[in-house]
């Protein structure tokens, strides 16, 4: 099977760790990766701030370099949220009927990482070895944006060692909402303090998601803190195997 | 004066501070943050259980969205059949095309009837249009008989929730309020006591002021009748003891038929209270001789609502039927409770709401009061995609900033503008990653982070560190792997 790789802008640039991950899982489960390297970023920070004439540019060229793909993979659900929920709206307020057909079509063949592990290649077991306490945080955008649903928790219960600590309140934002953390960085930092106390009490070692971005967001906080827990996203945790343990940041 | 704030929280869109400045006296008040979260956690876990035993749960919000939807698409026809239903049973129906219009209707019904006091009930529109003060300058005393708000009104204060508007407000502060406001020094704090204080305070009230000011939850068009839910029995005593009662209502309140209430009041009271139905349905039809008030007054307020009418994506803005189950969902009122958001209209909905009655003129800060988590559109008991119209806000704020020369001083706008033209060409991206690797090694600490950063990055390392960025971005490793391969 063929898939195209669609990194995201974020995981290119501050992530790469995450980016390898998914190669390397994907490639050991037969998938054959593409990368396109004209790819920039889905548009979700400006669609998300109010900035939509940019947005469209950041769609089009989304859909200009993806609109024959096979399968597309990407590791971040809030960017799979972003083209499935607000690229229809954007290409019909740009009238581009061709457009708008041809994102139809490539649609159902967009896929987040836990999705086209599970859905696509219709696997939960990929053989990952990580013997770690680790608790999982429902981004937004998996949870209500795409409904991922058990996807995660079927794939983390069949990583071999793995020791999965339920999480309070784990439908509860972290408060990084992109710009918002910027914009209101008090609330978002108040936010960002309900959610950590609820990720530290579960005492494990590891707070996965399938978002990098909330993990920025709590390991940043983390890391002020002085907490022995890392972040690390679920890519990470699948690519692991015994012969091979996770690469962590530099 | 709740003794919470450093003064009285102004719920004036028009003066109100913007958000993340309204938000910091509650974020910096641990006593209110507790107060906030036990009321809301409390709602919501009673909510929860309630929403849980309807097996039909999903099917009454699709049926309740679409009977809001249709009402708001023949806005004009039922609003009239109400009216012509309305005044055949007894009732006049005013119509007020804003919110000077609509005091200046109820200032001379008032004026009419030689009204000096009036008590009032569930009317967050009354609030809306600033009525407590018009009718203070025309010498006519306004008195809040739903026990939260008296709170509120005797405290000074503010309503801070949609249902439960005292809810930043604790028992020991209730008591102090009426202690010192009803002449009562040795009153106890315990619920009974304060209860029965409120009760005697207000029962002197329902029996001597002959004019009273509702707000309605529903108006059904099929019948003329209006619908007012409340859990005291205050509300009824406001709707049956006087002489004379005028309702205060937005346009978009209206109901096709009587049986659509089968939806609504299922939903409404399960969202609100977290109850199976509220204590007290009060439904009226004009006036009913020796029963009841004897003269019966509908003010309709538009005050910007037809212009939310008129737009597609907005339009789903006034299904709403003041439930407040987005608040008390919400990840950002949780923390900073209503008066950060400078409306009586708070919380999601009123992120939403504000702005556009107030003409996207004010409020405009409140759109970027959410981190779009999605709690408040799974909350929503009439499916309004609160999400979704919030970007549209952004975008139209945006819009209106492009045109500003303030732009030119704003680092959000120019780092945005900049972002585009970064995103928009690989080359561009890959000079922006070298570039940033580059700068932001000036920042990065021997262990790998950066603990400091100028700027709008400040905002980010004011609570958080950031990881520097990695000496090589992924599309580097790829080309390097492609290479080796070959």
């Amino acid at each position: 099977m063929r898939a195209s790789l669609f990194i995201t802008c974020y995981n290119d640039t501050l992530f790469p760790e995450t980016g390898r991950a998914v190669v390397r899982l994907l490639e050991r489960l037969g998938v054959e990766l593409d990368f396109h390297p004209q790819q920039t970023c889905c548009g979700q920070m400006h669609a998300n701030t109010g900035f939509r004439p940019e947005a469209f540019s950041q769609a089009k060229r989304f859909m200009g370099l993806y609109r024959n793909a096979e399968t597309v993979v990407i590791p971040s659900s809030s960017c799979v949220a972003m083209i499935r929920d607000q690229y229809p709206g954007l290409f019909e307020e740009l009238g581009d009927q061709a457009l708008r057909r041809e994102f139809a079509a490539l649609l159902p063949r967009v896929y987040e990482l836990s999705e086209f592990l599970i859905d696509r290649l219709g696997v939960d077991d990929v053989g990952a070895y990580f013997p770690h306490r680790v608790t999982y945080h429902a981004s937004c955008h998996s949870l209500r944006g795409l409904h991922v649903g058990d996807r995660p928790m079927r794939l983390l219960s069949k990583v071999r060692g793995l020791e999965l600590v339920p999480l309070e309140n784990m439908d509860r934002c972290c408060g990084f909402g992109g710009t918002f953390s910027i914009k209101n960085a008090e609330v978002s930092s108040a936010m960002l303090v309900a959610k950590l106390q609820e990720v530290l009490s579960t005492r494990a070692e590891y707070c996965t998601a399938l978002d990098n971005s909330c993990l920025m967001h709590l390991g940043g906080a983390m890391h002020r803190q002085y907490a022995a827990m890392r972040t690390i996203h679920l890519a990470q945790i699948l690519c692991a195997t015994e012969a091979a343990p996770p690469e962590e940041a530099e | 004066m709740s003794g919470s704030f450093t003064g009285r929280p102004v719920l004036d869109p028009r003066l109100a501070p913007p958000f993340p400045t309204a938000a910091l006296p509650v974020l910096r008040n641990p006593q209110l943050r507790k107060n906030v979260a036990h009321a809301t956690d409390v709602i919501q876990s009673k909510r929860a259980r309630l929403v849980a035993e309807k097996t039909d749960w999903q099917q009454l919000r699709t049926a309740a969205a679409a009977i809001r939807s249709h009402a708001l698409n023949h806005l004009g026809e039922y609003l009239e059949e109400f009216e012509a239903r309305c005044n055949a049973a007894g009732g006049t129906v005013h119509w007020a095309s804003d919110a000077a219009e609509a005091r200046s209707i109820i200032l001379e019904l008032l004026r009419q009837e030689q009204a000096s006091e009036v008590i009032k009930i569930k009317t967050m529109t009354s609030a809306e249009i600033q009525l407590n003060p018009a009718l203070e300058a025309a010498g006519i005393h306004a008195h809040e008989t739903d026990l939260a708000e008296l709170i509120l009104q005797l405290g000074e204060d503010e309503p801070s929730h949609i249902v439960v508007p005292a809810l930043h407000v604790n028992r020991s502060q209730v008591r102090e309020i009426f202690a010192r406001r009803m002449g009562l020094e040795g009153l106890p704090d315990d619920p009974p006591a304060l209860a029965a204080a409120a009760r005697n305070y207000l029962r002197q009230k329902f029996l001597t002021i002959p004019t009273a000011i509702s707000g309605a939850n529903f108006l059904i068009a099929e019948t003329g009748s209006v619908a007012i839910v409340e859990s005291e029995g205050n509300g009824r005593m406001c709707l049956t003891l006087p002489r004379t009662l005028i309702t205060l209502t937005g346009i978009e309140k209206v109901l096709p038929r009587f049986q659509d209430l089968e939806v609504m009041l299922q939903l409404l009271a399960r969202s609100a209270t977290g109850e199976r139905m509220s204590p007290y349905t009060s439904l009226w039809t004009g006036v009913t001789p020796g029963d009841g008030p004897e003269r019966f007054h509908v003010v309709l307020l538009d005050n910007g609502r037809s212009s939310i009418l008129a737009r597609p994506t907005e339009r789903q803005t006034l299904r709403c039927i003041r439930c407040a189950a987005c608040l008390n969902t919400c990840p950002v009122y949780r923390l900073t409770g209503g008066h950060a958001y400078g409306s009586v209209y708070p919380g999601p909905i009123g992120a939403i709401l504000t702005p556009q009655l107030m003409h996207m003129k004010y409020a405009q800060s409140l759109p970027f009061a959410s981190s779009l988590c999605g709690a408040c559109y799974e909350a929503c008991p009439v499916k309004i995609d609160i999400p979704k119209v919030l970007l549209e806000l952004r975008s139209q704020v945006v819009n209106q900033e492009r045109v500003q020369a303030a732009r030119f001083g704003d680092p959000m706008f120019i780092g945005m503008k900049a972002a585009h033209r970064i995103f928009s060409g690989a080359r561009r991206f890959r000079a922006a990653q070298w570039l940033g690797r580059f700068a932001l090694r000036l920042f990065t600490r021997r262990d790998g982070w950066i603990h400091s950063l100028p700027g709008l990055g400040a905002k980010w390392t004011q609570t958080r560190d950031l990881r520097g960025l990695p000496s090589q971005s992924f599309r580097q490793w790829w080309a390097a792997r492609g290479k080796e391969d070959r």
